[in-house]
């Protein structure tokens, strides 16, 4: 598919808002893996979360194109870029939004009972909880 | 003793087992030897495991990683160029909702028109899924019963150490000036939601923030007396119920929705797109309870 390293280079420079959002999603997915502490899972969540609301608006972006409202009367398509991908990643947001609120709201209740917000220290103790 | 594995899998059915856990029989092993006094040896070797299996998840996971990143990088190469208008994304939908999109809806904002005309049902989903969360939020957070044990009211779930804006002079001389005019342009955002970027989404969540602000510098207790729990729960189910029946003519109109009764007006006036204007300020409404009962909940547990 390319000749050279040149132009994977040049490809990969042009998609350049693409590989930026995976390197986003790849810091949220290893915060998520990594870190035992549970706040920090959910920033890392949300940080996925903007990797991809980045990949599907740059898919709706056209070059030379304008927001989609109508201005002057103008309806001419190749005036104004997709505006689908807009939508759907307001979707998104209000999803992660909720995810976020319900997550933040059981750790709080996960705290209350244990005073750890450290993933392994709450398994211990439940573990022990239920088996003692 | 030792069960089988299907037994085993009936029993996760049923509830009644967890696979993340160490197995029973595991369980009793390790309680028969804490009482032959091999205690401490059995916590050296299970220290030791915990470490080794530490390390070897961490060098896992940098590894997933790595590959998963690269995957990813990897596929980047098959996509077309990035804001070429031939591109797979730019298909006669898109057509369809830019060039008709201002005759059949009336909105202006091309975007507005999709979401809260051609595509109203996923807004509605939207909103009541704003809605669940705050009900989760509220049966995970709510502590108004430990109240009613004895009728004295229960300290505020806020830790001693958070910081208390309203005794800040600074902050609450800004904030009076700053609030009305967040809430004017939250309103306006809202209300413009069909000529401009913005809507019922954004709208509601500048307008919900003015309410933290307000909340946060002049009390919880002054913010409650207004906004109490029973108006906002009233006004978000009028909102909801609203955007449901309003939206739900297309069905009896056999889902050709948009040869609707409902003049479009001239597009560009304030008053016009049909339902679009009704249906932002519904899903505004919904949005901005929906930020401040969050705050309100994390912060002391309860609205009122």
């Amino acid at each position: 598919m390319f000749t050279s390293f040149e132009d994977l280079w040049v490809h990969l420079a042009d998609n350049y808002i693409v590989v930026v959002s995976i390197i986003l999603f790849g810091v949220g997915f290893t915060t998520l893996l990594f870190s035992r502490n549970l706040l920090k899972k959910v920033v890392g969540l949300n940080i996925m979360d903007t990797g991809v609301y980045l990949l599907l608006v740059s898919m709706g972006f056209i070059d030379g194109r304008h927001a989609p409202i109508i201005a002057n009367g103008v309806t001419d398509t190749a005036h104004y870029i997709n505006p689908i991908p807009s939508g759907l990643v307001l979707t998104g947001i209000v999803v992660s939004v909720s995810v976020t609120a319900i997550m933040l709201s059981l750790i709080v209740r996960l705290y209350e009972k244990y005073h750890s917000l450290n993933l392994d220290v709450i398994y211990e103790l439940r573990n022990k909880e239920e088996h003692v | 003793m030792r069960k089988s594995f299907l037994q085993k899998l009936s029993a996760w059915y049923k509830g009644s087992y967890d696979f993340t856990l160490k197995t029973a029989d595991h369980m009793d092993a390790r309680m028969a030897h804490e009482y032959t006094g091999k205690e401490h040896k059995l916590r050296e070797v299970e220290r030791k495991e915990l470490v080794f299996s530490g390390v070897l998840y961490n060098i896992l996971c940098v590894l997933f990683c790595l590959i998963f990143i690269g995957v990813l990088l990897w596929s980047v190469l098959f996509l077309p160029p990035h804001g070429s208008p031939d591109n797979p994304a730019v298909n006669e939908v898109m057509e369809r909702y830019v060039a008709a999109g201002m005759e059949e809806t009336g909105a202006v904002n091309t975007v507005a028109g999709m979401i809260l005309d051609y595509r109203a049902f996923d807004t509605l989903g939207e909103s009541f899924v704003l809605f669940t969360a705050v009900c989760a939020v509220t049966i995970l957070m709510n502590n108004t019963k430990e109240s009613a044990a004895d009728g004295t009211p229960i300290p505020m779930t806020v830790k001693p150490g958070i910081v208390e804006y309203s005794k800040d002079n600074i902050v609450r001389t800004v904030s009076r000036f700053l609030i009305p005019f967040i809430f004017v342009f939250g309103a306006y955002v809202l209300l413009n939601g069909h000529l401009s970027p913005g809507g019922g989404f954004s709208g509601g969540a500048i307008l919900g923030s003015a309410l933290i602000l307000y909340a946060m510098v002049y009390g919880e207790d002054r913010a409650a007396a207004v906004f109490s729990e029973r108006l906002i729960k009233t006004v978000v189910l009028i909102s909801l119920s609203f955007y449901a029946i309003a939206k739900s003519y297309s069905f009896f109109t056999g889902a050709n929705h948009l040869k609707s009764i409902i003049s479009t007006g001239t597009p560009g006036r304030i008053l016009s797109a049909g339902l679009i204007l009704p249906l932002n300020i519904a899903v505004g409404i919904v949005v901005c309870c929906t930020m401040y009962s969050f705050y309100m909940y994390f912060r002391r547990g309860r609205i009122q």
